[in-house]
């Protein structure tokens, strides 16, 4: 198989989108958006709740989509959770340029190496919204809601 | 190329193939497999030439100068003119508006035609199954002018009933707005009769015909359609052009749709006063270059057996359907007796741009996600489907291609 295929398809991320962490809704939720991508029409949906010490206490999501989505929503929810709003933007400045093939700044060794099974994408431009629609729809939660777009 | 590929029909897709430079392309090391035709079709040298030789040696603006080569390219202009009539059987080349393509050119009956005769509560009859081109700006009319838009369902199989579509259309309705072939299911609707059931309660029908002048050979006098919609680049010709038929006592009674240049009788001061159709609907410098591409494309078209293409067509088709029917994991969306060469599918636990990355690195391009269509995807219950789409210079190697390759997403994705 094309190698390309087989680092974006690796295990770790068919695992990740066939049993999604963090799946479902969140009841009593403090933030909550609605990402789309009018690219496939996928949709989802993030729910945060915002502990009184800053950081994400909890998090869950809610959608349909492809398998890079899936993971990269899986992903993101099981690393975000116990995060300050701070180093949840940091962890996705980082992922962004992860997935886009630039130059990776500012993450502790343990994000980067489990982000690094998502660097595959990058290979793959057409496909690079499908990563970055849960992350976009996570900082637009953060912001008080609303709906994100990956375009 | 095996010995399987050859048809046995009057068209010999194999010969064809020479007249496309980039069918011999390799993508990721691949031959390309270009079954994305019902997105955008590729050019023959003979339409990339025409146009070529026109801008070296004949081109200037067209109606303008008295120049010499203004006179050239003017003729070039309205012989393409004359060769879409010809291509859809109109009777007159007045009745041929050149448009930059057909969501252009269901805009200018949109705007010029419908617009002016819409009260609140009137009614627009359209299909779930429209490309967004022929819903988009029916939904304009709804916002803007209290239009009422009544969906038509489909049968399971993705087919028109014409009793449905009729029911549909009460005396509030002012037009019916319906494709002749899908760009999702390939179903080809019952045109003409749809036409005869509208006509019987004086309400017009435009045909979106952006798939339908590819596959069907047209003749918009024998289905008395009121306004046909075609484009250039699915029909082998370039983009940035297309073109409207309208009935000529429709198009006299239309408004101008934009303004400028060309579209003119008289500008004073005070006043302006419009040309005559069709070129009061042609405003400013006209897509001159690719009119002539688009006659070439027509005529490359004509040069084969119109029929003898469509079989050939059907049989990829046919071949298709039967090679995917060994993957149980597969659901074709569109099975409507007699459709043309589009295949769309869902894949059970893959989704369609996994599928679509996939086929792409074994050299298949497909197109995955909604296609323009959402009503459509509600309909079926989907977000998307993969799309194969069938043109003249496809093979059945090509065909199995794509199944292996399905196969090998299959292992990839589960």
């Amino acid at each position: 198989m094309d190698d390309s295929l087989r680092e974006l398809y690796q295990e770790v991320i068919l695992d990740h989108s066939r049993h999604p962490r963090h799946f479902g809704k969140l009841e009593h939720a403090t933030n909550t958006a609605q990402g789309y991508n009018p690219l496939c029409g996928d949709r989802i949906t993030i729910y945060l709740m915002l502990g009184e010490n800053g950081r994400i206490a909890d998090v869950k999501f809610e959608g349909k989509g492809c398998a890079i989505s899936q993971a990269s929503a899986s992903l993101m929810t099981d690393m975000i959770t116990g995060k300050t709003i701070t180093e949840a933007e940091i962890l996705m400045g980082g992922f962004l340029n992860l997935v886009k093939g630039e130059k990776v700044e500012g993450l502790n060794e343990d994000d980067r190496e489990t982000l690094n099974v998502m660097a595959g994408v990058s290979a793959f431009p057409m496909r690079v919204k499908c990563a970055t629609l849960a992350w976009h729809t996570m900082k637009s939660a953060l912001e008080g809601g609303g709906s994100a777009k990956t375009e | 190329m095996t010995a399987q590929s050859k048809i046995n029909t009057a068209f010999d897709p194999l010969a064809a193939r020479k007249d496309f430079d980039i069918l011999s392309k390799t993508v990721y090391g691949k031959p390309l497999v270009y079954l994305d035709n019902a997105a955008s079709a590729q050019k023959p040298r003979q339409v990339l030439d025409a146009m070529r030789d026109f801008a070296a040696k004949e081109y200037a603006n067209v109606h303008r100068g008295v120049h010499y080569l203004s006179a050239t390219a003017t003729d070039r202009y309205e012989a393409a003119r004359e060769t879409v009539r010809g291509f859809l059987n109109a009777s007159s080349v007045d009745e041929i508006v050149f448009t930059k393509g057909g969501t252009e050119a269901i805009n200018l009956v949109s705007y010029s035609y419908l617009a002016p005769r819409i009260q609140p509560g009137d009614e627009i009859v359209l299909s779930v199954m429209e490309h967004h081109s022929n819903i988009v700006p029916w939904h304009f009319l709804r916002e803007r002018n209290g239009a009422v838009l009544r969906w038509v369902d489909l049968r399971d199989d993705g087919s028109l009933d014409v009793e449905t579509l009729d029911a549909a259309i009460g005396p509030k309705t002012k037009l019916v707005a319906v494709a002749h072939i899908s760009n999702v299911l390939g179903t080809v609707t019952p045109l003409k009769e749809i036409v005869a059931r509208a006509h019987a309660k004086g309400v017009p029908v435009l045909a979106d015909g952006c798939q339908g002048a590819v596959h069907e050979i047209v003749d918009v006098r024998g289905l008395d359609v009121d306004f046909y919609a075609l484009t250039g680049h699915k029909l082998y010709g370039p983009t940035g052009i297309g073109a409207l038929y309208a009935k000529k006592a429709h198009l006299k009674s239309m408004q101008p749709f934009n303004g400028g240049g060309e579209m003119i009788h008289e500008v004073t001061r005070a006043a302006v006063s419009y040309a005559d159709p069709p070129a009061r609907f042609e405003a400013g410098t006209p897509p001159i270059i690719e009119s002539v591409g688009l006659a070439a494309a027509l005529d490359y078209l004509n040069s084969f057996d119109r029929v003898a293409v469509k079989a050939h067509e059907h049989d990829l088709l046919a071949y298709a359907r039967d090679g995917v029917r060994q993957f149980n994991w597969l659901r074709v969306i569109g099975d409507a007796p007699g459709k043309a060469s589009i295949l769309s599918f869902e894949a059970e636990g893959m989704h369609a741009h996994d599928l679509a990355t996939i086929l792409d690195r074994e050299g298949v391009a497909v197109r995955a996600g909604h296609h323009c269509a959402q009503p459509l995807m509600e309909r079926f219950g989907v977000a998307s489907t993969t799309r194969a789409s069938f043109a003249l210079y496809n093979t059945r190697t090509e065909v199995d291609v794509m199944i292996a390759a399905l196969a090998k997403a299959r292992k990839i994705l589960t």
